[in-house]
C-alpha cells in the first residue's frame, strides 16, 4: 500500500444555479492575460449541451484518455516522434472561439453622420474586425439547443422517444455542469507531456505545468479528455487549472469555491493507494465506479493510517483526510460520481446529480414533484437516469439511481422532520430502501444545506516547511512580485 | 582588401564568430531565459495547411541534416559507397527528393503564414528574418544538388575536410574557395543561419524530448528531494 493525500473536490449540482461567478473569480485572477482570453479554467456548461470547447466529450474526434489496455488514445510513445510535428487530434481556436474585445473609441471618435455609430467587435488575436460566430457559453441555458444541445456525445444512448421528450417544448430540462481540472490520479496530460512538465505534486495530487519545461509540443491538449489543457497561443505555453494552489498553500480555498454563490463546492483530503492506479484505470467500464472507490482509503482504518505515517503523509494532512466532506459524499453516502469516468483518467471531481429538474413530473398541467410511489418518479424523470448515467457514472445506471433514491429520501425525512406531514411509515420505508439510516440522512442534509465555509472546505497546511524554500535565502525575493519565476511570461523570438 | 583576405574572413572569421555567438548565446538563453524555448507552435490557430508545411519540412529537413552529419562524420565511407555509378545514384536522388520534400514544406509554411491572419499575427520579425535565411539556405541547396553533381562526392572530399580544419582550429581555405557560388553561399550562409540561431524560434531543436521514449507515464514532483 502506497499511500497517498489528493486534494478532491464535489460539486453538487443540486445547488448550481448556472450563475458563472466561479468562472470570472478564475478568469479575473489568472487568466486575463494576451493569449489566455480563451481560456476557461473554469467554465459553466449547461447540460445537454455540446460543452466548451463544442463536444469534448467526443473522443471519436479528440482521442483523449485512455483504453482499456492502458495506452493514451491521442499519442502513444511510438507516435509521439510523427505527430510532433503535426498533431492529428489537436483541437484549434475555432472549436473554443477567437477572443474578442470592442472598438469602444468609435463611440467618441466617429465622424459626425447619419447613422449612431457603433462598437464593432475587435478580434483580439488579429486586431482586425470580426463576426462572432463562437463564445464561451454559446449555447448556455439550451440557446440554440435544436443546433447545439442535440449534438450532446451523452444523448447518443438514448432512445429517439427520449431525446425528443428532453427537448420537447414546455418540458424542455436542463442542468448546469461547472467543469474545472479533475486533477485526476491517472492524468492523460501528464503521461502525454514529451517534456514531462505537466506533473502531479506528491504532497496533495494538483496537476500542474511547469512553464519552464514546455516546448508547446501540445501533446497534453488532445490527451486530456476533459480538454483542460489550454493552449497559449501568444507565449506558446499550455496553461491549466492550478487549483489556485497559491491559495490552497496559505489555507483559503480556490476562487471558484471561494466566490461559488449557491455553495455547492465541497474540498477535502482522500488518501489513495498509489500503488493500484494501474491495475484500476484498466478494469472493463462497469466495474470502475467499484474500482475507484475501493482505491480511496478509509481515513480512520488504522493499517491505513500507518500505511500513510509510513510514506511520510504529515499528520495534519491525515486529521484534514478524517474531516473531509469530499469522503463523506463520495466513499460512505456514495451520493458523488466521477464525470466520465470511461476516460480512464481517474478523475478526482466528483459531482452530486441533480434532483430538480430530474424530479420533476407533469401531471396534467401542473408539475408535480411528490408521487405517492415512493421512487416512481425517479424513474419517471424528465432528464432520464440514462442521460446522467452516461454523463456520470461510466454508463451505470444503478449507481445514478442509487444517488438519487438516498436525496431523495433525504428529503422526504427532512420533511417529516420539519413539516410533519408525511406518514412517518413511509419515510422509513423510503430510508430503508434508500440504503440511508436516520442519523446519515440529517448528516447529510446538515453537509448539503448548512455547512459552513470550513466544514466545506477542509484544507491541510501547506507543509512549507518541507519544501525547497527552506534552503533558499528568505529574502531572495524581496520587493519582487508573483509566484514562480520572477521574468514576465514574454514570449520567445 | 584583396580576395584571399575577404576569403578569410568569410571561411575563418565568420565560421568562428558564428559558433562562439550561437554557442554562448544558447547557454545564456537556456540559463537565464529558458521561458523562451519553445516550439512555438501555431497549429492551435490554424490547422489544414499546418498539415502539408509543417510534416514534409520537418522530414525533409532533418534528412537532408542527417544526410551533412553523416558526410561529415564518415567522409571516407561516403566517398566510399559513392564509388559505384548506381549507388551515388541512389544518394543523389534520395537527397535531392528530401531536399525538395523542405522547399516544398518551407514555402508552404511561409505562403501559411502570410495567408492566415492569426498565425500572421504570432510572426515575429526575427521570424522573418529566419524565414528569410534558412529558405536561402534550402533553396542554394536543392540549386546545387540539381547544378553542381556530384554533390554528396563533393561535400565529403572538398567541403569536410575544411569543415574539419575549422573545428580543429587549424582552418585551410585553400580548397573551399574553388568550388562553384552557389556552394560556396550555401556554406557561407549556413554559418549566417548558425549565428542567427541562438536568436531564434530554432532553439526548440536543442530541447527535442528524447527523454520521453524511455520515461515513465506518470510524473509526480515532491517538495526537496525524495
Amino acid at each position: 500500500m502506497n499511500v497517498r493525500a489528493q486534494i478532491s473536490m464535489v460539486f453538487h449540482l443540486d445547488k448550481c444555479i448556472g450563475c458563472h461567478t466561479c468562472s470570472l473569480a478564475c478568469k479575473n485572477i489568472w487568466t486575463d492575460r494576451p493569449g489566455t482570453e480563451y481560456m476557461w479554467w473554469n467554465n459553466v456548461e449547461t447540460k445537454p449541451g455540446t460543452g466548451y470547447p463544442t463536444l469534448w466529450e467526443d473522443q471519436q474526434r479528440y482521442r483523449g484518455g485512455w483504453d482499456a489496455e492502458g495506452k493514451l488514445k491521442s499519442t502513444g510513445k511510438a507516435w509521439i516522434v510523427a505527430n510532433i510535428f503535426h498533431h492529428p487530434s489537436m483541437p484549434t481556436m475555432d472549436d473554443y472561439y477567437e477572443p474578442w474585445t470592442y472598438d469602444y473609441q468609435e463611440l467618441f471618435n466617429a465622424p459626425e453622420g447619419p447613422d449612431q455609430p457603433t462598437a464593432r467587435p475587435i478580434s483580439l488575436v488579429t486586431g482586425k474586425h470580426i463576426d462572432i460566430e463562437a463564445g464561451p457559453n454559446w449555447d448556455d441555458d439550451l440557446g440554440g439547443s435544436p443546433v447545439y444541445a442535440a449534438n450532446d456525445p451523452n444523448l447518443a444512448a438514448l432512445t429517439p422517444e427520449q431525446r425528443r421528450q428532453l427537448f420537447a417544448i414546455e418540458q424542455l430540462v436542463f442542468f448546469y455542469l461547472p467543469r474545472i481540472c479533475n486533477h485526476c490520479l491517472n492524468p492523460a496530460c501528464v503521461a502525454a507531456c514529451p517534456s514531462a512538465a505537466l506533473y502531479k505534486r506528491g504532497e496533495d495530487g494538483i496537476v500542474l505545468l511547469d512553464q519552464k519545461r514546455c516546448r508547446a509540443w501540445r501533446a497534453c491538449v488532445p490527451a486530456c479528455p476533459y480538454k483542460k489543457t489550454y493552449y497559449n497561443w501568444s507565449t506558446g505555453k499550455t496553461e491549466k487549472c492550478i487549483l489556485c494552489f497559491p491559495r490552497i498553500e496559505t489555507g483559503q480555498a480556490p476562487a471558484c469555491f471561494h466566490s461559488c454563490v449557491g455553495r455547492i463546492r465541497y474540498l477535502g483530503v482522500l488518501l489513495y493507494d498509489a500503488d493500484r492506479i494501474h491495475e484500476v484505470a484498466t478494469m472493463p467500464d462497469e466495474e470502475l465506479i467499484e474500482a475507484q472507490r475501493s482505491l480511496i482509503l478509509d481515513p480512520f482504518d488504522p493499517e491505513v493510517l500507518a500505511a500513510a505515517r509510513g510514506n511520510n503523509v504529515p499528520e495534519s494532512t491525515i486529521e484534514a483526510a478524517q474531516k473531509s466532506p469530499v469522503y463523506q459524499y463520495v466513499k460512505v453516502w456514495k451520493l458523488a460520481l466521477p464525470p466520465h469516468l470511461e476516460f480512464r483518467t481517474l478523475p478526482m471531481l466528483f459531482y452530486v446529480p441533480s434532483m430538480a429538474p430530474v424530479m420533476a413530473s407533469r401531471q396534467g398541467d401542473t408539475l408535480d414533484h411528490l408521487s405517492q410511489d415512493l421512487f416512481h418518479d425517479i424513474e419517471q424523470a424528465r432528464v432520464p437516469i440514462r442521460y446522467l448515467a452516461n454523463l456520470l457514472a461510466a454508463g451505470s445506471e444503478a449507481r445514478v439511481r442509487y444517488a438519487l433514491r438516498k436525496q431523495k429520501a433525504v428529503r422526504w425525512h427532512r420533511r417529516s422532520v420539519t413539516v410533519g406531514d408525511v406518514d412517518a411509515e413511509v419515510v422509513r420505508r423510503m430510508l430503508r430502501e434508500a440504503d440511508c439510516s436516520p442519523e446519515e440522512a440529517d448528516a447529510i442534509y446538515r453537509l448539503t444545506a448548512l455547512s459552513t465555509f470550513d466544514e466545506r472546505f477542509v484544507i491541510p497546511p501547506g507543509h512549507r516547511e518541507m519544501g525547497v524554500e527552506t534552503q533558499q535565502d528568505p529574502l531572495m525575493h524581496k520587493q519582487q512580485a508573483g509566484f514562480g519565476f520572477i521574468a514576465g511570461p514574454r514570449r520567445g523570438l | 582588401m584583396n580576395l584571399a583576405a575577404f576569403d578569410r574572413v568569410l571561411y575563418v572569421g565568420l565560421p568562428y564568430t558564428a559558433i562562439f555567438i550561437c554557442v554562448l548565446i544558447s547557454l545564456q538563453r537556456y540559463g537565464w531565459r529558458i521561458f523562451t524555448f519553445s516550439s512555438l507552435s501555431s497549429q492551435f490557430l490554424e490547422n489544414r495547411t499546418h498539415f502539408w508545411a509543417l510534416v514534409p519540412f520537418h522530414y525533409g529537413i532533418l534528412t537532408v541534416l542527417l544526410g551533412h552529419l553523416i558526410g561529415f562524420s564518415v567522409p571516407r565511407a561516403v566517398l566510399a559507397w559513392n564509388g559505384r555509378p548506381l549507388r551515388l545514384y541512389i544518394l543523389e536522388i534520395t537527397a535531392l527528393v528530401f531536399g525538395l520534400l523542405t522547399l516544398i514544406g518551407m514555402l508552404a509554411l511561409i505562403n501559411r503564414r502570410l495567408a492566415s491572419d492569426k498565425v500572421r499575427a504570432v510572426t515575429s520579425v526575427m521570424d522573418w528574418i529566419m524565414f528569410a535565411v534558412l529558405l536561402f539556405q534550402v533553396g542554394s541547396g536543392v540549386y546545387v544538388a540539381v547544378f553542381n553533381p556530384w554533390g554528396s562526392t563533393w561535400y565529403a572530399a572538398v567541403a569536410v575536410p575544411y569543415l574539419w580544419s575549422v573545428f580543429t582550429l587549424a582552418p585551410n581555405t585553400a580548397i573551399v574557395t574553388q568550388l562553384p557560388l552557389a556552394a560556396q553561399l550555401h556554406i557561407i550562409n549556413a554559418f549566417i543561419l548558425i549565428g542567427l540561431f541562438p536568436f531564434t524560434r530554432l532553439v526548440h531543436i536543442l530541447v527535442v524530448p528524447n527523454p520521453y521514449l524511455w520515461r515513465r507515464p506518470q510524473v509526480v514532483r515532491w517538495y526537496g528531494s525524495r
